[in-house]
């Protein structure tokens, strides 16, 4: 039991002023479903250790019993707040694993849907962080902004949630004029909410005073404890995907935006490094909508990885085999028999998966590196030394989303 | 620093290493005795300073697999950029490797992970407990030989009905 | 105000009660996953649960009547959803939302539970992966009809529910 844990703590009669206080695992603050058992010296947090697994779903064994293409709909909800960006990461590692080069078309199309979910995932996470601090309309002026993206995801796939719209090899269906004429409305009028966003937060004299100072996290612990994304650039690691290692789209659009980095670690500044990425992504998806490539979103149909199309099903056998053969699963795809780790930037940090390939279209082993598993392990060291009120300011501010955390 | 000249110099220190190579992932394969003290050579003269993941799969069903147990370990230098990956190998009666907490803070919520599904114990862990599944959980669900399904313990509870609450 | 409003106004207590109720009702968010989120956006400005009179989201088990399981139950949680809900007063009413609530879903795994009526009392399922927010609002709309015609002042029929209302459970099957 985690209480045990406590007793590893100094006993004695001078420690009996200590009290143990259980935060969740339903609370409002707890955003979704995680536990915290604090020990409490009046209201400063002396010592706080993480109970967590309340929404542990098997994720990683399903992976193990679904092929690559039906995966997709499982690892959708693992990051909710951000779906597509994991459906682009698991693709992304599978398309690595064999060796597929992803046209120009598509890559594109997946940064612009993948810039999109950092938008709306920085957004409820800032709203949320802001909410827990009493600012309910900055979280109501940025659940606007997230219908609009609900609204071009169930443009281009049917789904406003969960849109399982990438596939092996390319995507789900080729996007319409539609969804360019949304997506530059929304990069027309995005700025303005986020503009109002900063104009009720920045300056706010609750908010700083809640969140500067608030759990900082060195650049040394950050390393230490393999923190990633806009939590390590807050911290001043300078470190990004789509820069170092970049993939999709970004070896062209590295122009386009720069890395948010700031020194502080503190909540605030994990804060401001969100708030300024949403800008940076708005440029980089400015630049991609305005030179979206045209051509197939489909790599070669001869390359036996990608369904062809429904028309040439119907009217020749050869496409009707193929069809046939990704499908059963005793045939599918047959991918080398080797393990590969491969990663995005996710808007929580690094989103990784590790496939270990045993030949067949189904994953052997589909172990993902869930950024917000990583970063509630930091959670302890934040925390202690601080005031029990400051647990929900620094939680708001790690993103931490329970089906990732636990999956 | 590329990668041969890490592996060149320590395959100086330590014999029998073997390496590997898919894509862009190099591994390093080495033996659970000498795990440890390659982990601290990478870390402490090759500038591998973040553990940015660390993992087991269970071959059991794996085609012409040898062993059951392969642990990963995917280090990076956040000075270069450059990951390298350690993999190790166990087998069932000594499931037990060292842990590399005392060198990696990080590595702790992941090897209780790895202990959690695998069952595989890490030796000097500060907290080894179940993380993910409930503490009287006695199965290790990532092994092949448990079904998908599990064994009924997910229906395992009272039933609450209307007169009663 | 053309409309002659009688100083005093008769009607039968259960309806008013009824009417009251459903009309009220207080919403305990159990928010799992991603259905918490789509919960959230019914809450939020475009869909505007309060136009339902649900909006009062309470976090405390002690002050609400209307249980919303928005996500999937796994076996950890499962003992904690018992405990809420044996903690909400009498009467009281549970939706489930989602296709992981009611029936567990795509996660037909060892760990989430395969739809929480196997163990706690179900009002009302709304299908969805996740429900869209008017599918919600539908939902408390049907229940505030439910309310209507089965409540009464005591609470009385909820005694009368001696037998599982839900599919049988595994270990009796």
């Amino acid at each position: 039991m985690p209480l045990e844990a406590l007793q590893t703590l100094p006993q004695g009669p001078e420690q009996d002023y200590l009290w143990t206080l259980n935060f969740g695992p339903q609370h409002p603050a707890t955003h979704t479903t995680l536990r915290l058992i604090l020990t409490l010296d009046g209201e400063t947090v002396i010592k706080a250790v993480p109970d967590i697994g309340f929404l542990h779903s098997g994720f990683e064994k399903l992976g193990e019993d679904l092929d690559f293409n039906q995966y997709v709909t499982i690892v959708d909800r693992m990051n909710y707040i951000s779906p597509i960006m994991n459906e682009i990461a698991w693709h992304h590692v599978v398309e690595k694993l064999m060796g597929i080069e992803l046209t120009k078309r598509c890559k594109y199309i997946r940064t612009i849907l993948s810039e999109l979910a950092r938008i709306s995932d920085h957004l409820l996470c800032t709203g949320a962080q802001a909410l827990d601090l009493g600012a309910f309309t900055a979280f109501l002026y940025g659940f606007n902004q997230r219908e609009v993206i609900y609204d071009i995801y169930e443009t281009i796939s049917g789904q406003r949630f969960h849109p399982s719209y990438t596939r092996v090899g390319g995507l789900l269906y080729d996007v319409t004029d539609e969804f360019v004429r949304k997506v530059r409305t929304f990069v027309k009028e995005f700025p303005k909410t986020h503009a109002d966003m900063c104009r009720l937060l920045n300056r706010n004299r609750i908010f700083l005073e809640r969140t500067q100072g608030i759990g900082v996290l060195s650049k040394e612990m950050a390393i230490d404890l393999s923190c990633t994304g806009p939590i390590a650039r807050a911290s001043g690691v300078v470190r990004d995907l789509r820069k170092d290692e970049p993939y999709l789209a970004f070896p062209e659009l590295q122009g386009a935006f720069k890395v948010v980095c700031s020194t502080d670690g503190d909540s605030y500044s994990r804060y401001q490094v969100r708030m300024e990425e949403m800008l940076e992504s708005l440029k980089i998806i400015d630049a991609a909508i305005e030179n979206l490539p045209a051509g197939p979103v489909n790599v070669d149909v001869n390359s036996k990885a990608v369904f062809p199309d429904q028309t040439s099903v119907y009217r020749s056998i050869e496409s009707m085999i193929q069809h046939f053969e990704l499908v059963m699963p005793n045939r599918q795809w047959t991918p080398p028999v080797d393990e590969v780790y491969g990663a995005i930037e996710s808007p929580a940090g690094e989103l990784g998966f590790y496939i270990v390939s045993d030949g067949t279209g189904v994953a052997y082993r589909a172990r993902t590196r869930p950024p917000s598993f990583i970063h509630f392990a930091v959670f302890p060291y934040l925390i202690e030394g601080h005031q029990l009120s400051d647990v929900v300011s620094v939680l708001g501010s790690l993103n931490i989303i329970a089906a990732e955390l636990d999956r | 620093m590329a990668f041969d000249v890490i592996v060149n110099a320590l395959k100086t220190k330590f014999a029998d290493l073997a390496t590997s190579e898919f894509r862009d992932n190099r591994r390093i394969v080495v033996k659970p005795a000498q795990l440890f003290d390659v982990l601290t050579s990478l870390k402490t003269e090759h500038g591998f300073d973040m553990l940015f993941e660390m993992t087991a799969a269970d071959y059991l069903k794996y085609p012409n697999a040898t062993d059951r147990f392969g642990v990963v370990y995917g280090l990076l230098s956040t000075a270069s950029g450059e990951r390298v990956y350690v993999k190790t190998w166990l087998n069932e009666p000594e499931l037990t490797l060292p842990s590399a907490f005392p060198l990696w803070k990080g590595a702790d919520w992941l090897e209780r992970e790895v202990y959690d599904m695998y069952g595989i114990i890490f030796d000097g862990h500060p907290d080894l407990r179940r993380i993910l599944m409930p503490e009287a959980f006695t199965s290790f669900p990532l092994r092949k030989d448990y079904p998908l399904r599990g064994r009924g313990e997910r229906h395992n509870f009272p039933v609450i009905t209307r007169a009663e609450s | 105000m053309a409309l002659a409003i009688p100083d005093v106004m008769l009607a039968r207590l259960d309806p008013l009660a009824n009417w009251v109720r459903a009309n009220s009702l207080w919403p305990m968010p159990f928010a799992t996953a991603c259905c918490g989120i789509e919960l959230m956006a019914t809450g939020a400005s475009k869909h505007d649960i309060a136009r339902f009179g649900a909006e009062v989201m309470r976090f405390s088990p002690r002050q609400c009547d209307l249980m919303i399981v928005a996500g999937r139950v796994v076996m950890k949680m499962l003992p904690v959803l018992q405990r809420i809900w044996l903690q909400m007063p009498e009467p009281k009413w549970c939706i489930s939302m989602g296709a992981c609530a009611s029936s567990g879903g795509v996660f037909d795994t060892y760990a989430v539970v395969q739809g929480v009526d196997r163990f706690i009392p179900v009002d009302m399922y709304v299908p969805g992966c996740p429900p869209r927010p008017e599918q919600l609002i539908q939902s408390i709309i049907d229940l505030q009809a439910k309310i209507k015609q089965t409540g009464t002042l005591q609470g009385t029929e909820f005694g009368k529910r001696t037998e599982h209302m839900g599919p049988l459970p595994l270990h009796l099957n």
